[in-house]
């Protein structure tokens, strides 16, 4: 065989190598528009957002978002960061059942996790949330519909608005989706002021919020030290058999899944008391608490200072 | 051929120049710099020594959060006892100014250092100006990138804010670098919401009416270290670092009012140095 027939073999592999990486590359932009949705438990629903933050490329899908199957009805737990990821949600659900959804619960205030809302509402189910709920929505609404449609665009963000529940948990609140009952629990005050878990007690799944971030570095809008104590009274826990974190895998084992998130916040909380005991400032704590925490989480530059903040001018007071 | 040549460049160059000259104009309308106006109304347009050292302003270019941006201010030493005021200006905010200190005997001699947090709405400039005891107005100007500083709901606890308000802390530092003795550093924190009047309240869906601290005082003994005069640019749960000059018994006295006429002073512990 000539030189040039090697060669020419050669480009042609190689033209075969670079059409066939082409063509996955192609293949995975397309699955990206599609809405995957895995079943981590039977008839148990999660569809895992993406690590980054709101921008017109994810539409808002940077949370993940659930939903239970009973025999009677649907509930959804959170509704991703526009109605257009609401609607992906709600055409994935329809995939799998023709039974009405009677709940779409919210975890919490946070755009990701609400903005789907407006996708439901044609169906008419029961918008259900903490009591705190409605206050922090009110509070932000303007806000958060501004700063939101900037960073998302007006085309993914078309139709998106804010629906605050009107079934209300105090404490906690049983929902009956035949055969298969949710038990939610309204906490106090620890990511945020208005956080909901919901517990499927039939497969021993525990849907999180945010108060469980896994990967993706936590984020402090309530109170750090609430947050420890209560992960501290969750971990004890032993009808849990897995759980589903708000940013984070579908779904994670139990307890192990609290580990890292644990660490990252009881490391920061002690060394601001620690900086706080020796006279140092709010700005030198934002420059200096919890580095050593930086390579073992996504988005650390975008959310870590601005926690260390939070909570310097939280325990500043204790 | 030549001649088509440098008239087509003719015209390039004017189109760039015609460019240059829009965007200036949109870029400066754009910006719409606020400061000549606050220039004229807060200091009746008097002449500003800028960056010549006698005031220094520490400010986070990008702040972590727009609510709380940490703000701190140094005159040196030569300065210190010269300074009569001390007027913070955040441009863009809808009440520039911030608040406004005047010093007293008890703000000591050594170098002067005050800190506080402020909300910033926009991105804008941070000015802190001093006026010295010659009548001079001199000046340091920071730009910080932040928005929504004052809309921002008033905290991230609504309920724990309103429940402790009022509280207060006062704490004093001892320097153990600072062989002069000249100055101690002390810090003042008031639980209060400072209402912005920009927040919405739920229940009514109107805005929550303006509440602040309009006044504080801080005194060691009966001579003054600083008084101030607040506005909505001031944080929730008002938070003060400053020097001041040791004496025998260097206890402070704080006393805080706000607009609702509500007064809540304490007293720190104390320590003779």
């Amino acid at each position: 065989m000539s030189w040039i027939a090697i060669f020419s073999r050669a480009l042609c592999a190689l033209a075969a190598i670079l059409g066939t990486l082409l063509f996955a590359a192609v293949g995975h932009a397309e699955s990206d528009q599609t809405y995957a949705v895995e079943e981590v438990a039977p008839g148990v629903f999660v569809h895992q957002g993406r690590y980054e933050l709101f921008a017109p490329r994810n539409a808002g899908d940077t949370s993940n978002a659930g939903f239970v199957i009973g025999d009677d009805g649907v509930a959804v737990i959170d509704t991703g960061g526009s109605r257009q990821v609401g609607e992906k949600l709600l055409k994935a659900i329809r995939e799998r059942t023709d039974l009405p959804i009677k709940y779409v619960i919210n975890t919490h205030m946070h755009p990701d996790h609400v903005f789907g809302n407006a996708a439901f509402e044609a169906d008419g189910p029961t918008f259900v949330g903490h009591h705190k709920l409605p206050r922090a929505l009110a509070a932000r609404a303007e806000r958060y519909l501004a700063i939101n449609e900037e960073l998302l665009g007006k085309e993914a963000f078309e139709g998106t608005r804010i629906i605050a529940p009107e079934t209300l948990v105090e404490d906690e609140l049983v929902l009956d989706l035949g055969g298969r009952k949710l038990v939610l629990t309204a906490h106090k005050t620890a990511h945020t002021d208005n956080d909901v878990t919901v517990f499927d007690p039939k497969t021993g799944t525990l849907f999180l919020g945010d108060l469980l971030f896994a990967k993706h570095v936590p984020a402090l809008d309530g109170s750090i030290r609430g947050w420890l104590s209560l992960l501290d009274t969750l971990k004890t826990r032993s009808d849990v058999a897995r759980v589903v974190p708000g940013h984070g895998p579908a779904s994670m084992p139990w307890p192990d899944a609290l580990e890292a998130e644990q660490r990252y916040l009881s490391k920061i909380a002690e060394q601001i008391r620690a900086l706080i005991k020796e006279g140092r400032t709010l700005s030198e704590a934002t420059k200096t608490v919890g580095l050593s925490e930086k390579d073992a989480w996504l988005l650390f530059k975008e959310y870590h200072a601005r926690n260390v903040s939070a909570a310097f001018a939280e325990l500043e007071w204790e | 051929m030549q001649a088509m040549v440098s008239s087509a460049r003719t015209v390039l160059a004017l189109s760039l120049a015609l460019l240059v000259a829009l965007s200036f104009a949109s870029v400066h309308a754009a910006e719409d710099d606020p400061w000549p106006d606050i220039h004229r109304d807060v200091f009746d347009s008097r002449e500003i020594i800028e960056n010549d050292g006698a005031i220094t302003l520490e400010a986070p270019y990008r702040a972590e959060d727009a609510a709380i941006v940490p703000l701190t201010m140094r005159m040196p030493a030569e300065i210190a006892d010269k300074v009569k005021s001390l007027t913070l200006v955040i441009d863009k905010n809808p009440a520039p100014v911030a608040a406004t200190f005047t010093f007293g005997d008890a703000a000591g001699k050594g170098e002067r250092m005050l800190s506080t947090r402020v909300r910033v709405n926009m991105y804008s400039n941070v000015r802190a100006v001093i006026e010295t005891d010659d009548g001079k107005l001199h000046m340091a100007t920071k730009f910080v990138k932040a928005s929504g500083g004052c809309s921002a709901p008033a905290s991230k606890d609504a309920d724990e804010a309103l429940a402790s308000m009022g509280k207060m802390q006062i704490r004093t530092f001892d320097k153990p670098d600072d062989s002069t003795r000249m100055t101690r550093e002390a810090q003042v924190m008031i639980r209060h919401p400072n209402f912005t009047g920009m927040q919405m309240d739920q229940l009514t869906r109107q805005y929550t009416p303006a509440l602040f601290v309009q006044d504080l005082e801080v005194k060691r003994g009966d001579e003054l270290v600083f008084k101030m005069e607040g506005g909505i640019s001031i944080s929730e749960n008002p938070n003060f670092r400053f020097t001041f000059g040791p004496a025998g018994d260097d206890t402070l006295e704080v006393t805080a009012k706000d607009t609702d006429g509500h007064v809540y002073s304490a007293t720190s512990e104390g320590k003779a140095s």
